[in-house]
């Protein structure tokens, strides 16, 4: 039995606390976007499980992770597409819809995958990109800047995603669309255009997340995810929908995560305590969620399909 | 001259039906440039949809738009705005989490791909020098009072260089020296040689402020003409289709004890912030108290909080003597009060019950309507229908679902299921806002009927006419407290404008 509180293990857990945030913070980024227009998407763990299968085949027919990435990237979008097409165009409602795409996603990820492949075999990743100098700092480089470009990538997002919510027109169309979109309309912006586009930027997001999944644990299996996407849509109203908060819910559920992976490792919990630690990110994201979701208003039009003169 | 005989806006023959409604028969209607047409009618005559077909929201079953003479070609919002065309909608179109100038920013065409609030907080404060408008630029729409927030609409209008302004029921919200403010704004519009059209159902504003009138009433046209040639007398008739009394007669007061009683009452608003800062107020049987204030000054939770729908934290209510402070609304009922809420369909009935359940919502748990917890549907039937008929409800049947009636016969109702149980004390909120004069003139009478046969009546208005005519009493009400109180025999509308607006008492007597 090991301890916990060494530097090695505390290391560690913010190393890899770090890597199994950046799903999260993938598919919970894109969830904000779509969100702050308006639009929620229940259907993010599904669009996850497609785009984790589909750069893990991917990976697995042609070795390439950079090809695997981008039909990650395509899945998502193609079902942004179809989401697009049943919330914006058809007006459907979104909270069954997207419990639709969900079940679609995890339904179709597992039947390709039984077809397809078979047996979950080990897909080659992109290893891990050393920044040159800051990894050289001791502890704070294998903290920070031993990662996968994929995790980069994710964190950059984040000022990326800010800058465009709070600085360019689109992002004020898209705040205007999500609280008020009857006077968006009035003042010549398209509702349609505007959530069509937050759509499928999300869904791509959610498409990638799923594939830094898979490719990150160079495997896939049925369900794979196991409900990381509805924890990422909890992360958006935790994160008060602000791209830095939706990265401090992701990074606390990492973090915890990696405590409870470490913990089990060590050997300092086991059986029964074993399976109630596993449920410490949740129950942790549940109590978070109340204390703030009192304080924090959420964009008016949530969930509210838009008509021209209703 | 010359342009002046082209008209800027022209509307031909505008039809416009809404399943089981004809809201726009074949309606005319031009406007000068720099002229002010008044747009009269009573709710639901059908201006607001004129104007949304106007603006693209709606498209027209037939008739045409001619903007200076040719089809307008306007499909969209968008090319209402390109074809400069701008409309100040009855309910605004502000974004309250943005700001000022975000929400001014919104849907420019010559906003590039990054956001320059800046430049456009610039222009923002040389149009509000120019027009007289006070905004300021960086403020949250949300921070903002609603005269404000009217500001902003008209500033986003200036903005987009708009030759012709539509304003649906600009005045509805506002205090009468906000209403003056609006006025000049609109004079100096005019005079830019900006066309006007000016909707509204308040006669004096429109005889004061429009070169022209046309007056709607149900989806057509039933007059046109100007303050010159017409009256208030007149206006009304054509309105209303019949001679329409304004102001309710009032027989002189017969004042007994004191049946309300509010003292030192504090409560909390929905932000948060406390919104009645110890107010204090004293209601008699036999008379009618009004309570003038501009909206968000605590009178909503003022009314709330005596109905026992808010916990108040601190001071007391009393009705009939019984302390009735922070009780449960079936308490504050049985001690005698009966409420006419503000918010109509969210407070006041249920809107997909039928007219029957709504009429009983209060009662329906007691004799004679219900019986070892069983409804008694033939004693529910009789008693709603006699309901109906006294108070003149108009519904095809007793099993209509209410959302279906018309604002005014939705507050009949209420008022039949309030009245009903022979109240002590009657608070009414915005008793006629969003009714038709018809209605509105029914429920004065009814007001004054149930004052006079002894009741203690609370009204609460925005509407200072209504307030004038109804009150044997009036008490201003501002940042949630009751400022003055006043015979109304001494409340002139300068008088409790100017207190309205929170200027102190001294400075009245000053002016
Ligand atoms: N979107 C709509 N759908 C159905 N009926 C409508 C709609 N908008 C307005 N109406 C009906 O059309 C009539 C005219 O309404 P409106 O133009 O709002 O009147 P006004 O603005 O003069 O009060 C009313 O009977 C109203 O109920
Ligand atoms: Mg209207």
């Amino acid at each position: 039995m090991g301890d916990f509180f060494t530097v090695a293990s505390l290391v560690f857990v913010v190393g890899s606390g770090i890597r199994l945030a950046t799903p999260f913070l993938l598919a919970g980024l894109g969830e904000a976007i779509g969100q702050r227009s308006g639009v929620l998407n229940l259907g993010v763990d599904g669009v996850m499980l497609l785009g984790a299968f589909g750069a893990y085949w991917t990976i697995y027919e042609t070795q390439s992770p950079v090809l695997g990435v981008f039909v990650g990237l395509g899945v998502g979008l193609v079902m942004g597409v179809v989401y697009a097409v049943i919330t914006v165009g058809l007006k459907a409602e979104q909270g069954i819809s997207g419990i639709g795409i969900f079940l679609f996603g995890l339904g179709i990820s597992d039947l390709l995958f039984q077809k397809q492949v078979g047996t979950p075999f080990p897909i080659r990743g992109f290893g891990d990109w050393h920044v040159p100098l800051l990894s050289d700092i001791p502890k704070v480089g294998e903290m920070f800047f031993q990662h996968s470009v994929l995790v980069y990538v994710a964190f950059a997002l984040v000022p990326a995603v800010a800058f465009l919510l709070n600085r360019t027109t689109f992002g004020l169309n898209v705040r205007a669309v999500g609280e008020n979109p009857a006077a968006a309309d009035s003042l010549g912006v398209s509702v349609a255009r505007v959530r069509t586009t937050t759509i499928l930027m999300a869904n791509t997001l959610a498409g990638l997340a799923g594939a830094v999944l898979s490719i990150e644990l160079g495997i896939f299996q049925q369900n794979l995810t196991n409900g990381q996407g509805f924890i990422a849509i909890a992360l958006v109203y935790f994160g008060a929908w602000r791209p830095v908060g939706v990265m401090g819910g992701a990074l606390l559920f990492g973090l915890v995560s990696a405590t409870v992976l470490q913990w089990k490792t060590l050997g300092l919990v086991s059986g029964a305590a074993s399976s109630l630690t596993a449920m410490a990110p949740a129950v942790l994201t549940i109590l978070a969620l109340v204390v703030i979701s009192r304080t924090v208003g959420q964009p008016a039009a949530l969930t509210r399909p838009f008509e021209r003169g209703h | 001259m010359a342009d002046h005989t082209v008209p800027l806006l022209e509307l031909r023959g505008i039809t416009k039906r809404f399943p089981g409604v004809l809201a726009n028969d074949d309606v005319h209607l031009d406007v000068l440039p720099g002229e002010i047409h008044a747009l009269l009618g009573e709710n639901g005559a059908g201006k607001s949809t004129l104007m949304k077909v106007l603006y693209g929201l709606y498209r027209p079953d037939a008739g045409e738009v001619l903007l200076s003479g040719e089809p307008s070609g306007i499909a969209t919002p968008a090319d209402a705005i390109d074809a400069g065309v701008a409309m100040i909608h009855q309910h605004f179109m502000l974004v309250p989490t943005l700001t000022v100038a975000e929400n001014v920013a919104l849907g420019l065409a010559d906003n590039g791909m990054l956001l320059d609030t800046t430049a456009v907080a610039g222009r923002i404060r040389e149009l509000s020098a120019r027009y007289g408008l006070h905004v300021d630029p960086s403020a949250y729409v949300w921070q903002l009072a609603v005269g404000e927030r009217q500001r902003v609409e008209i500033v986003k209008a200036l903005y987009r260089d708009c030759r012709l302004l539509v304003l649906d029921e600009p005045t509805a919200v506002l205090t009468p020296l906000e209403v003056d403010e609006l006025f000049v704004t609109l004079r100096t519009m005019a005079a830019d040689g900006v066309g006007l059209i000016f909707i509204s159902h308040k006669l004096d504003e429109v005889l004061a402020l429009s070169d022209r009138i046309t007056v709607m009433r149900d989806g057509r046209v039933t007059g046109e003409t100007t303050p010159g040639q017409t009256s208030k007398g007149e206006l009304a008739d054509m309105m209303v289709g019949r001679a329409v009394q304004l102001a309710p007669d009032r027989p002189a007061a017969d004042v007994g004890e004191v049946r309300l009683a509010v003292d030192g009452l504090r409560v909390m608003g929905d932000r948060g912030l406390e919104s009645v800062t110890g107010c204090t107020i004293e209601v008699r049987a036999g008379e009618v108290v009004g309570i003038a204030g501009v909206s968000g000054n605590g009178q909503r939770e003022l009314a709330e909080a005596v109905a026992g729908l808010r916990q108040p934290t601190g001071g007391t209510v009393a009705i009939d003597g019984t302390d009735v402070t922070g009780q449960h609304p079936s308490r504050v009922r049985a001690a005698g009060l009966a409420y006419v809420p503000e918010e109509r369909m969210r407070d006041g009935v249920v809107g997909e019950f039928t007219v029957a359940e709504n009429l009983i919502l209060v009662d329906h748990d007691r004799d004679p309507y219900c019986r070892r917890g069983l409804l008694r549907l033939g004693a529910i039937a009789d008693a709603c229908r006699d309901l109906v008929a006294r108070f003149t409800v108009k519904t095809p049947s007793l099993e209509t679902t209410t959302s279906n009636l018309s604002g005014g016969n939705i507050q009949k109702l209420i008022l039949a299921r309030e009245l009903s149980g022979e109240p002590r004390v009657l608070v009414a909120a915005q008793p006629t806002r969003g009714v038709d004069i018809g209605a509105a003139e029914y429920i004065h009478r009814r007001l004054i009927d149930e004052r006079s046969s002894g009741t203690a009546v609370l009204v609460i208005s925005e509407d200072l006419d209504e307030v004038l005519a109804l009150s044997d009493r009036v008490a201003v009400m501002f940042a949630g407290r009751i400022v003055e109180v006043m015979d109304v025999a001494d409340a002139t509308v300068e008088r409790l404008g100017l207190l309205m607006a929170g200027t102190g008492v001294e400075e009245v007597g000053a002016a």
